[in-house]
């Protein structure tokens, strides 16, 4: 019962912390589809989780914050397409551009506008009358059930309880599959990816398809920034992103591109995150070990598949090309 | 008309130059966000940052730092490799040059441990790049991913070896023990005080001098050698130089390795020069900031000593801006960002404007000029 109770905790933990890994990962499948790299996912979440934070601040509002979130995430999204898109530059100095302008920008605008050494106010503040933060929604029976042995801990701690943003990630995983591999769209987005002269003759406009799936990459990373700071800290934290973007760009090149594989990628993640934040390192067979090894996993693992050990990552064929139009 | 020739000086300094007056701008525009006249802040930056010794110091220790860091990132760049793992190899050069200061400081002479730690830092910084290099060579995986990835690994381990080897028994904060101060590479004060010119205290040390050096060296070594001329041809066009002989896996991992060792060389003028022990983070995302540099020096070294030269002033000068206005000095993170935005990201933006701009007036004049004969 004991091993039973720690297992439930640690994958309540795991939902938690792999949630924004998943939300960006699904961006980055937009983006990268498309044929756009997109190293940006981290700056577009950061610069998302302050929006977010400051928003909700100021209107009390979580909703407020998501939208402002969201918001600001897509016209990063957006920057990094007239960069790439309009103007044929380097995929990668683009995203690291966005990157950079989102660690500085957040960390000065919050320093000037909430005098807080970058940090926004909390969003639960009870003596100022702020309650800005996502509530988490418990579902229908789940405190009922809360005693009955097993199904208690399986329903009403590891299913209920989360935050909305937690059900909404799950659920965008088979909606992003269908729209990417069962619609006319997500045809078309997967040919630009993969040959987009072929696309360009076929009279669809590849720089139009582009500009659409990083506007849907900027939603998708938004969530992912609202979801750590309005809803987890309940406050915006200078640099809080952590590597998240970068984390979710591994687990989707582990899900080799695919949502199923992706999310899976990002559940496995945040498993090794959650022992991780849990425990003090953890012993195998008599042998202790360290807490960074299993922190740096996930970025040894995404080596090694890269590298072709364990089955074969390939990439859309016409990533970080930019598609120049012939002319006579 | 379509043929027409424009000039390099055009390419070499016009439109860089146009770029950075767009960044400028800007920023200019961050800056009257946030209640400060821009003009206003450049002046107490510069007085900041060139006011006097000691702001010339601080300019010259981060120039330093930055001239390494950025001729890393434009020798990988001369190959077609985009190296985000300066932060990485730098921070792992940092243990090369820990371990050796730790275990030899104060048993062999200074001159003896110079050159030993210069070797460590760069073997472990080229060490770090190795496997990013050997991967995209060899397993066609690719380097950007390999080397953001490395660079998490890169904190993870020297996390792990801060906390469970390095640190000493009965401290607190997460660094290594400091060095023996006979491993010290000499401040500058130090060294023109001995010749009797007076400086104010400051980090700047005599690394500046190695950084010059190799400045100096990645020139000769990319346009005067034959390793440097094959890793020109491998960026320029690959499927051309492998049919010209050239082997592109062993250009790859060369062009990889030189850039590690340079990152790896930071870690001389911050630990060895400066912090003389191993802190956590200590590279502080200017391994990013090498990239900057080099995008602004268009990779070619001279252009790199200058780009490093203007954010060692905005580093140091950004540090100014805090005293006098209470503004975070993040802001310079703007600013680097805005930098690497427009002569970078968007360096296409300005350029066909500005070659149409200089064809139309160069027709116009010759046009004029035939009329007058």
């Amino acid at each position: 019962m004991e091993a039973f109770n720690s297992l439930i905790l640690i994958l309540d933990a795991t939902l938690r912390v792999a949630t924004p890994l998943i939300f960006a990962a699904l961006a980055g499948m937009f983006s990268e589809r498309t044929g756009i790299v997109n190293i940006a996912l981290e700056g577009k979440i950061l610069a998302s989780a302050f929006a977010g934070a400051a928003a909700a601040y100021v209107t009390n509002s979580p909703w407020m914050g998501l939208l402002a979130g969201v918001m600001v995430s897509v016209v990063f999204a957006w920057m990094h397409a007239f960069a790439t898109v309009t103007h044929n530059g380097d995929h990668v100095v683009s995203g690291m551009a966005i990157n950079i302008l989102a660690a500085g920008l957040t960390a000065a605008l919050g320093n000037f506008w909430f005098k807080q050494g970058g940090n926004t106010p909390n969003l639960v503040d009870p003596f100022n009358d702020i309650d800005a933060r996502f509530s988490p929604i418990t579902l229908p029976f789940a405190d009922q059930l809360a005693d009955v042995p097993v199904i208690g801990g399986l329903y009403s701690e590891l299913i209920s309880g989360h935050f909305l943003l937690v059900y909404i990630a799950l659920a965008a995983v088979p909606v992003c599959w269908w729209v990417m591999f069962r619609t006319r769209f997500g045809l078309r987005m997967r040919a630009v990816g993969e040959n987009p002269s072929a696309v360009d003759t076929a009279g669809i406009s590849v720089a139009g398809m582009r500009y659409l799936s990083l506007t849907i990459c900027g939603v998708l990373a938004g969530l992912a920034g609202v979801y750590l700071s309005v809803a987890v800290t309940a406050q915006f934290l200078p640099n809080m992103s952590a590597g998240k973007g970068y984390m979710a760009l591994a687990a989707l090149i582990f899900g080799k591109w695919r949502p199923r594989g992706a999310l899976l990628a990002c559940l496995m993640f945040g498993i090794l995150q959650a022992i991780a934040d849990r425990s003090q390192g953890v012993s195998l067979g008599g042998f202790a070990i360290p807490v960074q090894a299993i922190e740096a996993l996930p970025y040894v693992l995404t080596v090694v598949l890269l590298a072709g050990f364990i089955g074969k990552a390939i990439p859309p064929k016409a990533i970080g090309r930019p598609y120049v139009k012939e002319r006579e | 008309m379509s043929q027409q020739h424009v000039p390099a000086w055009i390419h070499v300094i016009v439109i860089p130059l146009a770029n950075i007056l767009l960044a400028s701008f800007a920023a200019g525009l961050v800056f009257l966000y946030l209640d400060i006249n821009p003009l206003d802040a450049v002046s107490t930056m510069a007085y900041g940052a060139f006011g006097d010794s000691y702001g010339w110091g601080y300019t010259l220790y981060y120039t330093t730092s930055f001239i390494f860091t950025g001729l890393a990132v434009a020798v990988a760049f001369h190959c077609g490799l985009f190296n985000i793992g300066g932060e990485g190899q730098a921070y792992i050069g940092a243990l090369g040059v820990g371990l050796v200061c730790l275990g030899l400081g104060g048993h062999v002479p200074f001159i003896i441990l110079l050159p030993i730690s210069i070797i460590a830092a760069g073997v472990f910084g080229a060490a770090w790049a190795l496997i990013p290099a050997w991967l995209q060579a060899y397993r066609g995986s690719h380097i950007v991913i390999t080397t953001i990835m490395f660079n998490f690994i890169a904190s993870a381990l020297m996390g792990y070896l801060l906390v469970e080897v390095l640190k000493p028994v009965g401290t607190m904060s997460v660094e290594s023990a400091v060095f023996d101060q006979a491993s010290w590479i000499p401040k500058m004060w130090e060294v023109l005080g001995f010749f009797g010119i007076d400086l104010q205290k400051s980090p700047l040390n005599l690394s500046i001098v190695w950084a010059i050096l190799c400045a100096a060296g990645v020139y000769y070594f990319i346009w005067q050698t034959r390793w440097g001329y094959e890793i020109r041809s491998t960026g320029q066009n690959s499927s051309a130089a492998e049919y010209a002989g050239i082997n592109l896996g062993k250009t790859v991992v060369l062009a990889m390795l030189v850039s590690g060792m340079l990152a790896g060389f930071f870690a001389l003028n911050v630990v060895q020069g400066e912090a003389h022990q191993i802190k956590l983070s200590l590279v502080n995302g200017m391994g990013f900031t090498g990239i900057a540099v080099a995008l602004m020096g268009r990779n070619h070294p001279l252009g790199i000593v200058i780009a490093s030269l203007l954010f060692g002033f905005l580093y140091q000068g950004g540090g100014e801006l805090q005293f006098e206005y209470g503004v975070d000095p993040r802001i310079i993170v703007v600013l680097q960002g805005l930098v690497i935005l427009f002569s970078g990201a968007l360096e296409k933006m300005m350029k066909h404007p500005i070659e149409k701009l200089y064809l139309k007036l160069a027709s116009g004049s010759k046009k004029s000029a035939a009329a007058e004969a």
